[in-house]
């Protein structure tokens, strides 16, 4: 088992005749993804990715023809949010928006608005998630992945790949790596990845890689203290010399007021037993000293 | 983007907030001719403020009181070309003084967490929030508006007896409600008004009113939104954009000037945050945040390159290239054009891993450039650069 995505991943790609779409799906396909539809408006009937994945004007007729069960979002900021919405309607369980640059109150009412309809969304503004052997989905390079127990849960994507490297690198394979994405407004939290992982028999070790701004790194340090003491964990937090007020890249990394500085996470993690490391290359030094045998 | 208190002002206007008059001075003799206008109303003394975009300006010597014309131009000669926390006042906002009976804080910003817009009011305006939250949290009211709907009506007056405005609930209501307004009609992260004041005013006859007033208003608008609102690029303050920020902005390269030697040039922002962890946690300071985002090409990489070598600071560059969408030899390729044209020769680091890495090691090696293989390696190497030691 795996979290998100797995063996049971039918994948409809929205957005799938862009240049994105096209690069990145097949990225997916070949990586062993099971991407069975893709859905641009006015292409339906056209087939994407090299004949292979047919494509259908909306969602609901991807869901209906093919039995699609997840999707990813690869549409311009201005039709975003709409397309979660479409997803959303059509049925669509588990939504992946990979999407940046979509104007925050934009994702208030789509946010709840998925909750409601009890499905998932991850992002927007990420990388999306790998169930290494099973799946990945998203833009995540399939390469730097090794099969094994970590999960591995990040705000941020080339971070993640860093230190995903690191791990495969020491020998270190993960169950599911998601990144959760970098904007303020996001549909999946640190805590609901946890609680995943928490409930996952494959799933030995975690790492939690944040970064300045917000407080979900300290909200998970205290869902840890109370709920997953016995699981080994490493983390890591970037921004500990980014200077206050200054948007760092994410819309989401931010240090204002004095809060959702790297000190204070730093701090309510390692309160939580959780060792935070000072580089990306020692997190696999410090899951195996928190007890991750392999 | 952070706007100035005047144009945040113009902007609670539009919405119907009541915001007592101001005018905008760049000279201390337009500070006198401003002064005389609103002391022709019948204002006692006249508050000149300057516009920067930074907090503490209090604290700085940057708002005074004039109590006539004369004292007004001098007191403006004064504040006009002052250095508030590294930034030069090139204007000063003029006002009547107001007889501030009590002041309030009141805010509308994002609650992550909630995932909704947060209403945030306090008892205790006129400092910081930040400080009321460490020393008195119980003095801070909170309220989330609705998801779909904004600040109902219901929610604005149970906030506004729950501020202790009960006097003022009808004007405190239509205020808060203002704010949510404000934030969504343009895009904003944060809406704050510090203080908020009940003003005590003087009629004709000598009557007086108490009215609740916006005395100071700080908006902060969500950058992802600027395309949609043609009209927000024009409260870009040019006075406090620097040169390599607009050229980061055309070039799309997001780009933060900080105080170190140390210029790093990294794809994500994630990853461009850790390397300068990485060169501070080597002993060196960052000159720098660059993350030249996803997919860069080579003229990408030239113009990330001038900007980070515009600082004379920059004695040495660290680049860390984690390859997914972004191909390694594309970024080779443009270090080595960048290098070749380049005004200045400051030692450089470079680590390029995942896509196309083995072609881009290839040329980087041909071109005689210091590569690293890990990126604690890589941020040593460009400390010892910086040092200007062997590397």
């Amino acid at each position: 088992m795996s979290v998100l995505i797995g063996r049971d991943t039918r994948l409809a790609i929205q957005g799938i005749t862009g240049r994105e779409g096209t690069f990145h799906g097949t990225a997916m396909l070949e990586y062993g993804t099971a991407v069975v539809a893709g859905s641009t408006p006015g292409k339906g009937g056209q087939r994407a990715l090299d004949g292979r994945v047919p494509v259908f004007d909306t969602v609901a007729d991807a869901v209906r023809e093919t039995g699609a069960n997840t999707s990813c979002i690869f549409v311009p900021a201005a039709g975003a949010p709409d397309a979660v919405m479409e997803a959303v309607d059509a049925g669509i369980a588990t939504i992946f928006c990979i999407t940046e640059g979509i104007p925050a109150l934009d994702m208030i009412p789509v946010v709840e608005a998925v909750r409601a309809a009890g499905s998932r969304l991850i992002g927007p503004n990420c990388p999306g998630a790998t169930s290494p052997g099973k799946a990945k989905v998203g833009i995540i390079p399939g390469s730097i992945h090794r099969e094994g127990r970590v999960g591995v849960v990040s705000r941020s994507g080339t971070l993640t790949y860093e230190a995903v490297q690191a791990m495969s690198d020491a020998g270190i394979g993960q169950s599911t790596c998601v990144g959760i994405g970098g904007d303020p407004i996001i549909g999946t939290t640190f805590v609901d990845m946890l609680q995943l992982f928490a409930d996952d028999p494959e799933t030995d070790a975690i790492v939690l890689i944040g970064e300045i701004g917000g407080a979900a790194e300290e909200q998970a340090a205290a869902w840890v203290a109370e709920h997953l003491r016995d699981r080994p964990m490493a983390a890591f937090i970037a921004g500990r010399t980014a200077p206050e007020g200054k948007r760092m890249g994410h819309a989401g990394a931010i240090i204002s007021g004095g809060s959702g500085t790297a000190g204070s996470k730093v701090a309510a993690l390692e309160a939580a037993g959780i060792r935070v490391a000072s580089s990306p290359t020692e997190l696999p030094a410090i899951l195996r000293g928190a007890g991750l045998r392999g | 983007m952070k706007i100035q208190e005047a144009d945040a002002k113009s902007l609670l206007v539009a919405q119907g907030l009541p915001v007592p008059a101001w005018e905008v001075a760049r000279t201390p003799q337009e500070a006198r001719a401003a002064a005389e206008r609103i002391f022709a109303t019948g204002a006692d003394s006249v508050v000149i403020k300057a516009l920067v975009l930074v907090g503490g300006r209090g604290k700085a010597g940057g708002v005074k009181l004039a109590a006539d014309a004369d004292h007004a131009e001098r007191t403006a000669d004064l504040i006009l070309g002052m250095d508030i926390k590294g930034i030069t006042v090139r204007k000063v906002l003029v006002a009547a003084a107001a007889d501030i009976i009590k002041e309030y804080y009141l805010a509308a910003v994002l609650d992550r967490d909630a995932r909704r817009i947060l209403l945030m009011g306090s008892s205790e305006g006129g400092v910081e929030i930040e400080h009321v939250a460490a020393t008195n949290p119980d003095a801070i009211v909170t309220l989330r508006a609705h998801p779909y709907l904004g600040l109902l009506e219901h929610q604005a007056r149970s906030f506004a007896f729950r501020m202790g405005l009960s006097e003022h609930w009808r004007e405190a209501a239509a205020i808060a409600k203002g704010l949510v307004a404000t934030m969504r009609a343009h895009d904003a992260d944060l809406v704050e008004i510090n203080p908020l004041g009940i003003v005590r005013e003087r009629g004709q006859g000598g009557e007086t009113t108490d009215r609740l007033v916006c005395l100071d208003a700080k908006i902060t608008l969500d950058d992802s939104a600027l395309g949609r609102h043609p009209g927000h690029e024009a409260l870009r303050d040019l006075d406090e954009d620097d040169p390599t920020d607009r050229q980061a902005r055309q070039a799309d390269i997001s780009f933060i000037k900080l105080d170190g030697t140390i210029g790093c040039m990294v794809n994500g922002a994630g990853l461009a945050m850790t390397t300068m962890d990485l060169v501070k946690r080597a002993g060196g300071e960052p000159a720098n945040f660059l993350d030249i985002g996803g997919g860069a090409r080579a003229d990408k990489v030239a113009t990330a390159m001038r900007l980070i070598l515009s600082d004379s600071k920059v004695s040495a560059i660290l680049v860390n290239i984690f390859g997914g969408i972004t191909r390694g030899d594309e970024v080779a390729r443009g270090l080595i054009e960048a290098r070749r044209v380049q005004s200045r020769d400051v030692p450089m680091v470079v680590r390029i891993v995942g896509t196309n890495a083995e072609d881009a090691g290839r040329l980087l090696q041909e071109a005689n450039f210091e590569t690293a293989g890990s990126l604690d390696e890589a941020a040593d190497k460009a400390v010892a650069a910086s040092r200007g030691g062997a590397t």
